[in-house]
């Protein structure tokens, strides 16, 4: 049971390196698109320090959504996807070793870029251990939801810019505990309760989804 | 047509529909261990979705498939893992080596490496096996496809249109690793244009 699904994420993860560029763009966009904030908001450290949160967590979720067409377009077009249909292993535990190899090559790269990106806001000290543990929980709940919003459009004419119009409302509950757990904690309330909350969204939506995305990935192969 | 023997694979009055339209209706056959199948026919007169609906990707309008005497719908996953099948897109990593691609699909399917080795040389790639996907030629590529049918043993080939791209010599070494693979009381489903010969098989001539 197991021998097929580390196939597929020692195959993904092998794909990210060699393709590092594509992989990196993510990442690249994140850090580069933050760095545009002090620029055209003015350096001034408390308003850059009270949008920092709200900002990286925004440009996060932007750049896990311009990364979601890598997780099945290229099988989709090669042939692959149908292999992978016809695996030894249910579609649904393919589709959970996709999302955890596409989030090991991306939603953790921006984990752990983050500290550094809470410094270029001006934020306190506590965020460079706050926010990327928020984004921690957040992103791979990110890529599981925005898994079936790109397996539904596949094949699509277009489909990146629909995959958008799609999934973002559905990332909007994510963004909210997102960011009110680290504004929480940077503040002093505590944000436990919103930390949980993120931890209760992924472990829903690790149950979910992949049936979710598997259904669709079905009907496109039809 | 029910043939003699007990059938391992049979299909019953399917039908194919596909945009609204149907494409076949009350298509029928059984095949026994070691019996090839050939369909035959114009562009577009459903021989792939037929292949799709044998591999269970696609779902039959009417009719039903049956292995053994039982539903193939009632145990799809069982199903997937009896076949292979070998589609229009070669299912290859551009950059994977071509080892690497082989030792993937293998995994997947739920194969050990212990017949890699052999899956290469039936297809003679041993000495690409470690160029990269992408500088594989559209008949390299083609054949590293195929290699898998070796690599994973399994009883049913569902193969659409294999001889595309491919040299003569890699059409015999196809047509021999077919042959070897009814002799092992295996059962293959292909659709060609002519370029692949198989002896003795069951036709299905489509009309466009």
């Amino acid at each position: 049971m197991m021998r097929p699904l580390l196939a597929v994420l020692r195959r993904d993860l092998r794909l990210a390196r060699r393709r590092a560029g594509e992989t990196l763009l993510g990442v690249l966009f994140f850090v580069l698109a933050l760095s545009l904030f002090p620029f055209g908001v003015g350096p001034a450290p408390d308003i850059l320090a009270r949008i920092g949160g709200g900002v990286i967590w925004v440009l996060a979720l932007l750049s896990v959504l311009l990364s979601l067409d890598r997780l099945w377009q290229s099988d989709f077009e090669d042939g692959s996807l149908e292999q992978l249909a016809l695996a030894a292993v249910p579609l649904e535990l393919v589709v959970l070793a996709k999302c955890a190899a596409h989030w090991l090559s991306g939603g953790l790269l921006l984990v752990l870029v983050a500290p550094l990106l809470a410094v270029l806001m001006a934020m306190p000290a506590e965020a460079m251990l706050v926010l990327p543990l928020t984004l921690l929980l957040g992103t791979p709940t990110l890529t599981l939801v925005g898994s079936i919003g790109a397996a539904l459009l596949l094949g699509a004419r277009r489909g990146g810019a629909l995959v958008a119009l799609l999934v973002l409302p559905l990332y909007i509950p994510v963004l909210i505990f997102g960011v009110s757990a680290a504004e929480g904690a940077l503040m002093g309330l505590g944000g436990t309760a919103q930390l949980l909350i993120l931890g209760a969204m992924l472990l829903a939506s690790a149950a979910l989804a992949p049936f979710a995305a598997a259904a669709a990935l079905r009907l496109a192969l039809e | 047509m029910p043939s003699p023997e007990p059938a391992l694979f049979a299909a019953q009055a399917l039908a194919c529909a596909r945009g609204g339209r149907l494409v076949f209706e009350e298509l029928s056959f059984a095949l026994a261990p070691g019996e090839a199948l050939l369909l035959r026919g114009p562009n577009g007169c459903g021989k792939s979705s037929l292949l799709r609906m044998l591999a269970g990707l696609l779902r039959p309008a009417g009719g039903r498939l049956m292995w053994e005497g039982e539903a193939v719908a009632a145990d799809l996953p069982a199903h997937h893992v009896r076949l292979h099948y070998v589609g229009h897109g070669n299912a290859i990593a551009t950059t994977l080596t071509a080892e690497e691609n082989l030792a993937f699909s293998t995994e997947l399917l739920g194969g050990t490496g212990e017949h890699l080795a052999a899956a290469l040389a039936a297809f003679d790639l041993e000495p690409l096996a470690s160029s990269p996907g992408r500088f594989l030629s559209a008949g390299q590529r083609r054949r590293l496809a195929l290699a898998r049918l070796v690599a994973a043993p399994r009883k049913l080939w569902l193969l659409d249109e294999p001889g595309v791209g491919l040299d003569r010599a890699s059409r015999a070494r196809l047509e021999a690793a077919i042959g070897a693979h009814r002799a092992a009381g295996g059962i293959c489903v292909l659709a060609t244009h002519g370029d692949v010969a198989v002896s003795d098989p069951l036709v299905i001539d489509f009309h466009g």
